[in-house]
Formats: C-alpha cells, sequence, structure tokens
C-alpha cells in the first residue's frame, strides 16, 4: 500500500474500533480491542495493527479522525473529533442512497438515527440513561447465566420456545431470568428472551423509516438480533459488511472529507467500497 | 470540536449590582426573621406574593432557595435525607433537596451570605398550586414540622383558554387568603398598596421581557444561563422598585451589547431554545459546552415564565389571578404549542432542546408527543435530554455532551 490513508478511531465505552481507508473509500485495514482503562494506548495499539493490516504505518495517514467516549484521548494522532451519531450518519450517507434508519446498539448506549433520502441527518434518538437494551445488559446476564458472550447467538437460534422477559430494568430482569430457571426454563429459550428484549428496546425508541440497517457490537457478534428484528419490522433489516466498525468507518470518511472539500471523491458508487 | 477547550462566559456588568440587591434581599429576610420586626411569609413562585408583600411579610421563596441549592451542587447529597423520610425520588427534587437542607440544619445562605446562619423562619406558608401539586405537600411538610399555617390557592390546570370562570374561582380563594393573613400580619390589607405593589410587578416583568427579548437581536447578547442568574431580581423581588431599577441598568448594558455588535457567545453560528428546567450544577458546563459549539441558547420558556402581562394596578387581585393562570406550566399542550411556535419564530430558532427533568414532569414537555408535532408544524429540530433540576444522579454528563454536540452537528449539516 502506498497511497495516503484516513483513519477513523471509535473509542467506545465498550471496545475501541479503529478503521483505515484510502482515497476511494476502501477500508483497507481495522481492528477493534477491549477499551479497558487506558484509551489512549489501546488506541495506538489498534492503530497499528490497522495500518499494519493495510500495508502501511503512521507516517502513511493523510487525516485521522476521532469519535466515541473517548474520541479527546487520542490526541497523539488526531484532535479533530465528530460525535458517534456523526460519524455512523457519515457512514450511512456513504452506503446506502436512499432513507435509513440506523439502529447502533452499543456497549452503553443505543441510537436511532434517521437519515433522509439525501443522506441528511434528520433525527437521531438515544437511550435514556439506563442499560436497557444495549451491550451492557447481554453481559450482564451471560454473567448471571454463566455462558460466555460468544455462545449466546447460536444459543438463542436453537430456541423452541421464547421466554419473553417483562421488565426493562437490567436488575429486574435478572430476577426474572433467576425466576425462569427456577421454573425449569430451558437456557435457549431464555437468551432468545434477552435477544427479544434487547429488539424491543432498540425498537421502541423511535419509528422506522425507510430500509432498517443495524450496527455495533451487539449485532456484530450476535446477528440472530438482526433476524429477530426484521421479523418485528415486519421487513428484512440489513446486517451491513463490518457492522462494528460503521462508526470508525464514518470517522474516516470524514478524515477524507477535511482532506476533500470538494466531496468529488464521494461520487463513487457505495456498491464499490467495502464499508 | 475534539479540543477541550474553554470558551470564557462573557461577564456582565450589572451582575455585580444584582448581587448587592440580592444579599440586600436576603439579609433583611434574615433580619425579619431573627428580630421579629417583620412577619415572614414563605411563598410559591408564583404564589401571591404581591398580597404578601402588601401586608408587609418579608417573603423568602423556597423554590429560589432550592435553586440555590441545585447551583452550589448541595442538592444530590441532600435530597437522600428527604427520601429517607418517606418523599420519593421521583417527586420534585426541588422539595427533597430543601426538605434535605433542612433536616441537616444548612444552608447555601450562609455561606453565600456571613452572618445568616438559616432560613427565615416562617409565620405562614403560601403556596399556588399552579405549578404544581408537589408545593403544596413541600408547605404542608414545613406546616407540621414548624406548627405554622399553610393556606393557598389550589389552581385549575390543563388550561386552553384562561376564561372569567377561571378567574372568578382563583380570585375567590385570593381575596379568602386575605383574613387569615391580615390575622397573622397583624395589619389590615391597604388596598392601595396592594395596587402599588401590583404595578411595581407589572413593571418589572414588563422591564424582565424586553431584557429577554434583547436577543432577538444577532449575536444574540444575552444567553439563557445568564437568564437563570439575572431573573433573580424578577423572582423573588417582584413587586417592589429594586428590581425595576435593577433591569432598567441590566437592559441598558444588553442594548449597548447590541449596539456594538458585541454576542453572549463569540462567532455564533446556532441559535437554540431551551425548553424546560435549568439543569442547576451544570450551568458553567452547559454554558461553555455551547459557547464552545458556538452556539446561543438565547431563549427559553423558563426564564419567560416570570412574565405577566395581565398584573394590573386597576383591579389587582383579579389581575393577580389572571397572570397566575396565564402561566405556561398552567396551560394545555394546545396552548404550550403554539406559544413555542411564536418564539421559535420570534427568536429566529435553528433548533429546540427539552430537558426532560427526571423529577419534575410539569416542567418536561416532552412526554405527550409535543416536540414531534412542533417539529413536524415548524420544521425545526429538536432533541430531549434526560437529565434533571436538581438531582444530579439523573445527569449523565456523557450523555449530555454527545447530545447535545450531535444535534448541533446536525443543525450545521442542515443548513
Amino acid at each position: 500500500m502506498s497511497g495516503p490513508v484516513f483513519v477513523g478511531l471509535d473509542i467506545g465505552s465498550s471496545r475501541t474500533k479503529v478503521a483505515v481507508i484510502d482515497a476511494g473509500r476502501r477500508v483497507l485495514g481495522h481492528a477493534v480491542r477491549k477499551s479497558g482503562t487506558d484509551f489512549s494506548a489501546t488506541a495506538a495499539a489498534c492503530l497499528d495493527e490497522s495500518l499494519e493490516m493495510a500495508g502501511t504505518r503512521r507516517d502513511g495517514i493523510a487525516g485521522a479522525m476521532s469519535t466515541g467516549y473517548g474520541r479527546a484521548n487520542v490526541a497523539f494522532v488526531t484532535t479533530q473529533s465528530k460525535t458517534e451519531i456523526g460519524c455512523l450518519s457519515r457512514w450511512g450517507r456513504d452506503r446506502f442512497h436512499e432513507a435509513v434508519t440506523i439502529i447502533d446498539i452499543g456497549g452503553q448506549d443505543n441510537k436511532v438515527i434517521k437519515l433522509d433520502a439525501d443522506g441528511r441527518r434528520a433525527s437521531f434518538k438515544m437511550n435514556r440513561k439506563c442499560a436497557a437494551g444495549t451491550g451492557a445488559f447481554l453481559e450482564e446476564m451471560s454473567m448471571r447465566l454463566d455462558i460466555p458472550l460468544e455462545a449466546m447467538d447460536g444459543l438463542a437460534r436453537q430456541s423452541l420456545e421464547i421466554v419473553k422477559l417483562g421488565s426493562y430494568c437490567t436488575v429486574f430482569s435478572a430476577t426474572e431470568v433467576l425466576e425462569n430457571i427456577r421454573h425449569g426454563k430451558k437456557v435457549t429459550d431464555i437468551v432468545k428472551g434477552l435477544f427479544y428484549s434487547v429488539v424491543k428496546r432498540v425498537l421502541e425508541m423511535d419509528s422506522h423509516a425507510g430500509r432498517v440497517v443495524m450496527t455495533g457490537g451487539v449485532v456484530a457478534h450476535n446477528p440472530y438480533i438482526v433476524e429477530m428484528a426484521g421479523e418485528m419490522v415486519g421487513r428484512p433489516v440489513v446486517l451491513p459488511d463490518f457492522p462494528q466498525l460503521a462508526g470508525a468507518i464514518g470517522a474516516a470518511l470524514y478524515a477524507l472529507d477535511e482532506t476533500d472539500p470538494t466531496g468529488i471523491r464521494n461520487d463513487i458508487p457505495a456498491g464499490e467500497t467495502n464499508g | 470540536m475534539a479540543e477541550e477547550k474553554k470558551a470564557t462566559r462573557k461577564k456582565i456588568q450589572a451582575a455585580d449590582r444584582m448581587n448587592k440587591i440580592m444579599a440586600d434581599y436576603f439579609y433583611g429576610l434574615n433580619e425579619a426573621a431573627t428580630t421579629g420586626k417583620r412577619k415572614v411569609a414563605w411563598c410559591t413562585s408564583v404564589g401571591p406574593a404581591e398580597l404578601l408583600q402588601a401586608l408587609g411579610f418579608a417573603v423568602h421563596f423556597p423554590e429560589n432557595h432550592a435553586a440555590m441549592l441545585g447551583a452550589t451542587r448541595m442538592s444530590t447529597d441532600l435530597i437522600p435525607e428527604a427520601n429517607a423520610i418517606g418523599y420519593s425520588p421521583d417527586i420534585c427534587s426541588y422539595l427533597t433537596a430543601d426538605i434535605g437542607a433542612y433536616l441537616k440544619g444548612i444552608t447555601p445562605l450562609a455561606k453565600a451570605y456571613p452572618g445568616i446562619q438559616s432560613v427565615p423562619k416562617p409565620d405562614v406558608l403560601v403556596y399556588n398550586t399552579n405549578q404544581c401539586r408537589d408545593v403544596q405537600d413541600w408547605m404542608a411538610w414545613y406546616s407540621k414540622k414548624l406548627g405554622v399555617p399553610s393556606i393557598g390557592v389550589t389552581s385549575p390546570k390543563n388550561v386552553n383558554d384562561v376564561t372569567d370562570a377561571h378567574i372568578d374561582d382563583v380570585t375567590r380563594q385570593i381575596e379568602a387568603l386575605i383574613p387569615p393573613l391580615e390575622a397573622i400580619a397583624g395589619v389590615k390589607l391597604d388596598m392601595d398598596r396592594l395596587r402599588e405593589t401590583v404595578s411595581l410587578s407589572r413593571e418589572c416583568t414588563e422591564l424582565w421581557k424586553r431584557v429577554l427579548e434583547t436577543s432577538i437581536a444577532s449575536p444574540a447578547p444575552l444567553t439563557f444561563f445568564d437568564g437563570t442568574i439575572h431573573m433573580g431580581p424578577a423572582v423573588v423581588l417582584r413587586g417592589t422598585r429594586e428590581a425595576i431599577d435593577y433591569y432598567k441598568v441590566l437592559l441598558a448594558e444588553l442594548e449597548q451589547r447590541i449596539r456594538d455588535g458585541v454576542g453572549a457567545v463569540d462567532g455564533e453560528t446556532s441559535r437554540i431554545y431551551w425548553e424546560g428546567m435549568p439543569v442547576w450544577g451544570r450551568l458553567r458546563q452547559h454554558s461553555e459546552l455551547f459557547a464552545n459549539l458556538k452556539s446561543t441558547v438565547l431563549a427559553s420558556t423558563y426564564c419567560s415564565s416570570w412574565i405577566f402581562p395581565s398584573f394590573s394596578g386597576i383591579d389587582p387581585i383579579r389581575s393577580m389571578a389572571k397572570a397566575y393562570l396565564e402561566l405556561f406550566i398552567v396551560r394545555s399542550d394546545r396552548y404550550k404549542e403554539g406559544y413555542i411556535k411564536e418564539m421559535l419564530e420570534k427568536f429566529r430558532i435553528d433548533g429546540i432542546i427539552y430537558h426532560d427533568a427526571k423529577t419534575c414532569p410539569y416542567n418536561s414537555n416532552s412526554r405527550y408527543g409535543l416536540p414531534g408535532r412542533v417539529e413536524e408544524e415548524t420544521g425545526v429540530p429538536s432533541l430531549v435530554i434526560s437529565g434533571d433540576l436538581n438531582d444530579l444522579r439523573c445527569v449523565s454528563d456523557e450523555q449530555t455532551k454527545t447530545n447535545i454536540e450531535a444535534f448541533i452537528e446536525q443543525i450545521a449539516e442542515g443548513r
């Protein structure tokens, strides 16, 4: 790789994601790690890993943009930042040329972002100060059920009879889960119930205009949630490539925009990109 | 946006004068309570303060005190004191903070005004439920605790058009307060004095309106965050000459800013309306957040709630009743939507932020679909943020920041 690259760093509450794109908006490299307690160190490790994957080094970076909770902690590579909502919108505008509703399920918050047919952000909503429907909810429940997070998707798919949970409080849900275990309900059915709860929480945040797309780490690792969402919305829900990287790719696109204010490169059809 | 640079707030020169008259007010209250020279009444913020002043009471406003508890960030530690005696964390955090402070025997007045040790002990507690039911419960607690009477007005709520029937009702209730208040004050009501007091209140609120309307100018010379502080005299000193004199000085300064083209925020690029209560413990942070984003929060329902165009010295009691009923918080969503739409147009607003205050449903107008209806009709984008007026346990700073930054981005990108 010899051309300049553009980097997006999404320092989330749970995971740090880095995407490296070229001037043609193709994803050349990427990395995801637990954010941990040292955001800068994690971001640096992710950056170098993704640059290596892209076949370049830090001196090949032509522009960088950060986003996420730790966006102010990566001054070693950039002091420019945008909100996660802005970056997801930028990604959505690049990827879809129609009205879309982007539903992002992150570690600690959910976002529903609506873009109009021209890619303009029409509105957005974040979850209220509550873990319901977030990755943190599933993490808590995986601990309660003593099953690895990565096993949940497979378990939910085996369910034949969903166990629905009524509460949207994580603590109350945990009590309900224990109650269901006590009554001999199957773990597979309980896990599907947890997924159902996540989907309900995010779908009830807003209405769903246009094409519905889901992003974030939770759907990247649990694609069954997207299938369930499609059933509940009544039409297929899109699970894009690199769902967990959508915000980082959006940040990288902003970095590219900064060096290309005319937006000429944005005329490349979305289908020719990997994002 | 990444740089955590701090925008400095432009100081309003008149603030020193305001601080002086507010200090005089609090020392006056303290003197009344400690010497017994004047009787002390506690009054809810849009209760019949004019009547109390005309009867010679020194008037303390518990809501003002509660806001001070919030602004000094004392409230979050005090609220649990009230929770522990049965007052839920879900009810008004003004009430719980204020009662909590009383239970702990502390007040921000003691720090701000050396020599004052406590809130002034009341001789009577007077409420108007035009704000909410909580004010009645609040006064009821003190009534039992301190052994003083709690009397007041039970107001109609969710009013579309204020009718004669509504005004008759509240007028009779205010009139019914006069005999017990006269008995406590030890004087007969002097109607001429009441007329004068109501006329002064009218003059005060007209000036306050003109102060707020300076922000029609672009750049706006005054922010919502300044307004929440400078409304102090309109809240606690309406009906007095001091408040009027103060607002003349403040108005002159703001008009000078307009002539000089000086905005409260340097490089104003977007104009924001704030609907709902301030987050008292985050005034500075929010002010700086918006200033860094080159956005001016320049108009609000909250600061405008102390404008009472119906006050009239000609028929003072009836005019008080009408003024207290015309208050935004008393009105139906139909009225509120019309009001907000007018404000958005008048102040040329780019975006409206609704603060959904966890413990204040009465001042949270985002819960019955109003933001969507207003946005649909005006095209002005809206954002709802979750928080609280006094209970910082209900506030997520990072979520607030992300929401507001994303909203300002959206406004900029929509142009």
